[in-house]
């Protein structure tokens, strides 16, 4: 066994409107930051966790988060297991 | 006399409320703690509003997982009527007992004031008492209250009769198709985002001026129709059908 850190991006569903983000968005463009398109805004979540292997750690991450961390009805979410992207 | 059990989350704050509105409607409601098994031969089931476990994560993501909510599952599986308000609501689309889920508030404040809502069904447990169309004054107080469902199921929702009130006047959270609050396929278990124990004369008024249009869900309860049946049954003009 050997520790993981998973880090979970949970964020809103792309076609649900997401207040925050564009509350963000107003806020950057009256401050000058036109170059902003668009914003929007999720969550984060750091995990350590013991795992027998890099796979291991995502099957359980991806497990919590079908669970737990994200609600797949309004929410996609993204692992990152030690700096490394995956789905 | 239907037993009622209205759970208390940590966090839940119109279980008094809640609780005095059912015994007002001549219920003999009970608490159930949220660390309890044993919904004590409820016949019906309230979650109250409130900020269970402080809203973390999401609104009643972590309830969701309570001891309790095995039973009142086992209980919404069974045919038993459950009614969710507003926390309650939200914790019954996270437990998948419901459709869909509850989001921010399009314009992210909290709020708390009056809501009209007009009933579209009256075919529920606790809607049986109330005029198809009738419009009713009754408390909001909600920042996740914004009722998202994929597009299909809201077909759905609308083709079936399950959207049962209806925001009229204005939509306050950005809700989809001004939904306020659906019934499960089986038409028993029910959520609400409104506060009718916030709209009762007997629990919160002191005169005639005071509204009661929350009222008629403990009544309706209460009523001998509030349909206690298996999911197949329907009660129209008096009698039982079967569907």
């Amino acid at each position: 066994m050997s520790a993981f850190r998973v880090e979970v991006r949970v964020m809103p569903r792309g076609t649900l409107l997401d207040p925050q983000g564009q509350a963000v968005e107003h806020a950057l463009h009256a401050l000058g930051f036109g170059d902003v398109a668009r914003v929007r805004m999720g969550k984060h979540l750091v995990l350590d966790l013991n795992a027998g292997s890099r796979d291991e750690a995502l099957a359980r991450a991806r497990a919590m988060c079908d669970r737990l961390l994200a609600n797949p009805v309004t929410e996609d979410y993204d692992l990152v297991v030690d700096g490394d992207a995956s789905r | 006399m239907k037993r009622v059990a209205v759970i208390v989350f940590p966090g839940s704050n119109c279980d008094a409320e809640t609780l005095a509105a059912a015994r007002a409607a001549g219920s003999d409601a009970y608490f159930v703690w949220h660390h309890d098994a044993d919904l004590r031969q409820a016949d019906v089931v309230i979650l109250p509003g409130g900020f269970s476990y402080g809203d973390y994560l999401r609104s009643g993501a972590i309830a969701r997982f309570s001891k309790v909510m095995a039973a009142v599952t086992a209980h919404a599986r069974a045919g038993g009527p459950v009614l969710g308000i507003c926390n309650g609501f939200q914790i019954l689309c996270e437990a998948g007992l419901l459709p869909g889920g509850l989001m921010r508030n399009a314009r992210l404040r909290f709020l708390s004031r009056p809501a009209w809502v007009r009933v579209d069904q009256t075919d529920s447990p606790f809607t049986c008492l109330y005029e198809k169309g009738e419009v009713l004054e009754i408390p909001i107080a909600h920042g996740d209250g914004r009722y998202v469902v994929d597009p299909r199921t809201a077909a759905e929702l609308e083709a079936t009769g399950r959207v049962v009130w209806r925001y009229v006047r204005d939509n306050p959270n950005g809700s989809t198709n001004d939904i306020a609050g659906i019934v499960n396929a089986g038409r028993n278990v029910l959520g609400i985002m409104p506060h009718p124990e916030r709209r009762m004369r007997a629990v919160v008024g002191t005169g005639d001026g005071d509204g009661d249009d929350g009222a008629r869900v403990f009544h309706s309860m209460e009523a001998r129709h509030a349909t206690q049946h298996a999911v197949d049954v329907r009660a129209v003009d008096d009698r039982h059908l079967r569907v």
